[in-house]
């Protein structure tokens, strides 16, 4: 009794519930969602926002929001694409990824200069980073869709299993990125979890001053977050390029809203020191079958920002809620 | 800089204010050095003054929100979507034969209809951040996506154009053919703004509750009731601005002006507003409008510099501004525990 108690008040169930509702509904209004494939794309789908969702997810509840990873995404792929091409270069994939998380990292270090060493409003310093990334992009390297590298190529088409509809004759690939994803994964798992820095990070969302009283140093650990979540962004980058296929700037630019959607959808709490990557890989879920499904069940993709609106408002309205609640 | 409200404000805020004459008094010595045939033209500050009051209006909203320890993000998606619905009345009038003549009051209707659409708009901004406790910077960032959805939503992402003649020629009426009407309106705006702030209740209560909500909380003052006024005035000032859009664009658009959220965070910022509030005026802000309009303006006499690269000045001033306030923080001499 206690022990369901406790597992209601989490928000995870609630998720759950909210997806397996969605999906019925779609499935009985369009007979598509329990098929092979749908779920394979699904699962294709979420990898990109996954991805940052778990950086995004690290800083939210270390108390701050960040605008900017997808403009850091973007650029540290865009200059990894551009420089890679430029030299010709054959070699194994995994130097794009280390290339572009190295930029990634640098991106974030700059953040992490603002937010943690001076102490500045986490906001107003990563919309400020967004803008110069992006016009860095734009203007300095003129951006606009290039060809990716043969490495990043090959590895795009490189596919662990294929998922075929026998209805309506439709595949899908599972890609090998998928790997990366879960790697990532248990990488931040393991770093918020067994971690004396991970700790900090929700010790330091919870209450900034009763952190730096306990022993945590606060600075370092809000530089080494901002450093983290840009190199997981120059990672996320590659990993899109890959399954696309081809180099463009724009195709990140913009996603951030769902993704932090998708994370205080999950029950991370809005002002910091609690939230799960269980939670959070939810959220993106729900996120992703919205986005994904708005179509199959006769909703017009102009209104899809509405969705988008709405669930962020309600998600943080409930976590905002329950936070209270708590009090 | 948590102190405005106290005896040391008038000093700090004097020497802040000085700072940016003079910021703005070299810009425009640059400008017109570099471009001299150019720059300090009468056309020149006529095509200015027709181009700021559209985000300089919404800067000063964002401004008040922000003096209140909070932030409006969803002041761009406000301003289309009041527009949008005022477009579309106008344009269903014009297309069931309501003659030229007759429109007149049809806009003043259309009018009211925009205003109200923002005043609703920021109650419910308000509503989501005072009584639901969403924090204000994830709430406005859903009203944005919301408001613009719907805008998106109701007009398949269409720009609504076929206005009667009459909006754009009231819009873009300039008085002796030099002081557009938009600028008027700013003037008008940016008074009533420094009049609330400096010289009635609520002005002063805003102060109190971005000092420290508790402690205004303690002494009495409905929390509430001023952050939802504070986010109704904005979305007003939001309508406003969408208003002048329409009249500039002679249509209205679900996207337009998307990148003046960053560009009127940045004027705030630069105007001397802490962006942890308490602090700040609207003489800075319109001072802070001035300066990246020129800025602005004068970067244009440049044709071989690309448009991106005023995002790369924008977030690379936003970031300089932030840092030169903070270590003005330390070495001041008006130091208020936060």
């Amino acid at each position: 009794m206690i022990a369901a108690n406790k597992m209601f008040r989490r928000t995870e169930p609630y998720i759950l519930l909210a997806i397996i509702a969605l999906s019925i509904l779609i499935q009985i209004q369009s007979g598509q969602f329990y098929s092979g494939n749908n779920l394979v794309d699904l699962a294709r789908s979420m990898i990109v926002p996954a991805l940052f969702s778990a950086g995004c997810m690290m800083v939210i509840i270390s108390g701050g929001i960040d605008v900017s990873f997808t403009a850091i995404g973007s650029l540290a792929m865009f200059i990894t694409d551009k420089y890679l091409l430029s030299i010709n270069y054959s070699g194994p994939v995994i130097v794009s990824y280390l290339m572009s998380a190295a930029l990634g990292l640098l991106m974030g270090a700059i953040n992490g200069f603002f937010i943690g060493i001076l102490q500045l409003p986490t906001l107003v310093v990563t919309l400020g980073t967004a803008s110069l990334f992006t016009g860095i992009m734009y203007g300095a390297f003129a951006a606009s869709a290039s060809d990716v590298p043969p490495a990043i190529a090959a590895h795009g088409k490189s596919i662990l299993f294929t998922a075929t509809n026998a209805q309506t004759g439709l595949s899908s690939n599972m890609p090998m990125q998928i790997f990366i994803l879960v790697g990532v994964l248990l990488l931040v798992f393991f770093l918020l979890r067994y971690t004396m820095l991970g700790r900090g990070i929700y010790a330091i969302g919870g209450d900034e001053n009763a952190a730096e009283r306990a022993g945590f140093n606060v600075k370092g650990i809000k530089f080494f977050l901002y450093c983290f979540v840009g190199a997981l962004a120059g990672i996320t980058g590659i990993v899109r390029i890959s399954m696309m296929a081809y180099a463009d700037p724009s195709t990140m630019l913009g996603m951030e809203l769902i993704v932090i959607a998708a994370v205080v959808l999950g029950g991370t709490r809005v002002t910091g020191g609690s939230g799960t990557l269980i939670g959070t890989l939810l959220g993106v879920l729900l996120m992703t079958i919205l986005s994904n499904s708005l179509i199959l069940i006769g909703i017009s993709t102009y209104w899809s920002r509405v969705f988008t609106g709405s669930v962020i408002i309600i998600g943080t309205a409930v976590s905002a809620y329950r936070t209270k609640l708590k009090r | 800089m948590k102190t405005s409200v106290l005896a040391g404000s008038s000093l700090e805020n004097r020497s802040n204010i000085r700072r940016l004459i003079i910021i703005l008094l070299f810009v425009t010595v640059l400008m017109t050095i570099v471009r001299p045939s150019q720059f300090p033209t009468i056309s020149n500050f006529n095509s200015m003054m027709r181009q700021f009051p559209e985000y300089g209006i919404m800067a000063i909203g964002i401004s008040l929100t922000m003096i209140t320890g909070g932030i409006d993000l969803g002041v761009v998606g406000t301003a289309n979507l009041s527009a949008i619905l005022a477009a579309k009345f106008l344009i269903s009038l014009m297309k069931s034969g309501v003659s030229a003549e007759a429109i007149a009051p049809y806009i003043v209707l259309a009018i009211l209809m925009s205003i109200t659409t923002g005043l609703v708009c920021g109650a419910f901004a308000g509503f989501l951040i005072a009584r639901l406790n969403i924090p204000p910077i994830l709430a406005t960032l859903g009203t944005q996506q919301l408001f613009t959805g719907i805008a998106i939503g109701i007009t398949n992402g269409r720009p609504q154009s076929g206005l009667p003649l009459l909006y754009s020629s009231i819009g873009n009426y300039q008085f002796f053919n030099l002081i557009p009407v938009s600028f008027v309106i700013f003037l008008l705006v940016a008074l009533g703004a420094g009049f609330l702030l400096s010289r009635t209740r609520l002005g002063f209560q805003m102060y109190m509750l971005g000092t420290n909500s508790r402690a205004s909380w303690y002494a009495g003052l409905n929390n509430s009731s001023i952050i939802v006024r504070t986010y109704m005035m904005s979305g007003f000032l939001s309508s406003l601005a969408g208003l002048i859009m329409m009249a500039r664009a002679n249509s209205a658009k679900a996207e337009y002006g998307t990148p003046y959220t960053l560009q009127c965070v940045l004027i705030a910022v630069l105007g001397g507003i802490d962006p942890n509030g308490g602090a700040g005026t609207i003489t800075g802000v319109a001072i802070a409008i001035l300066i990246l309009q020129f800025l602005s303006s004068g970067l244009n006499m440049f044709n071989s510099i690309s448009n991106f690269y005023r995002d790369v000045i924008w977030g690379g001033v936003l970031l300089l501004v932030l840092m030169i306030n903070k270590f003005n923080v330390w070495n001041g001499k008006v130091r208020g525990n936060p």
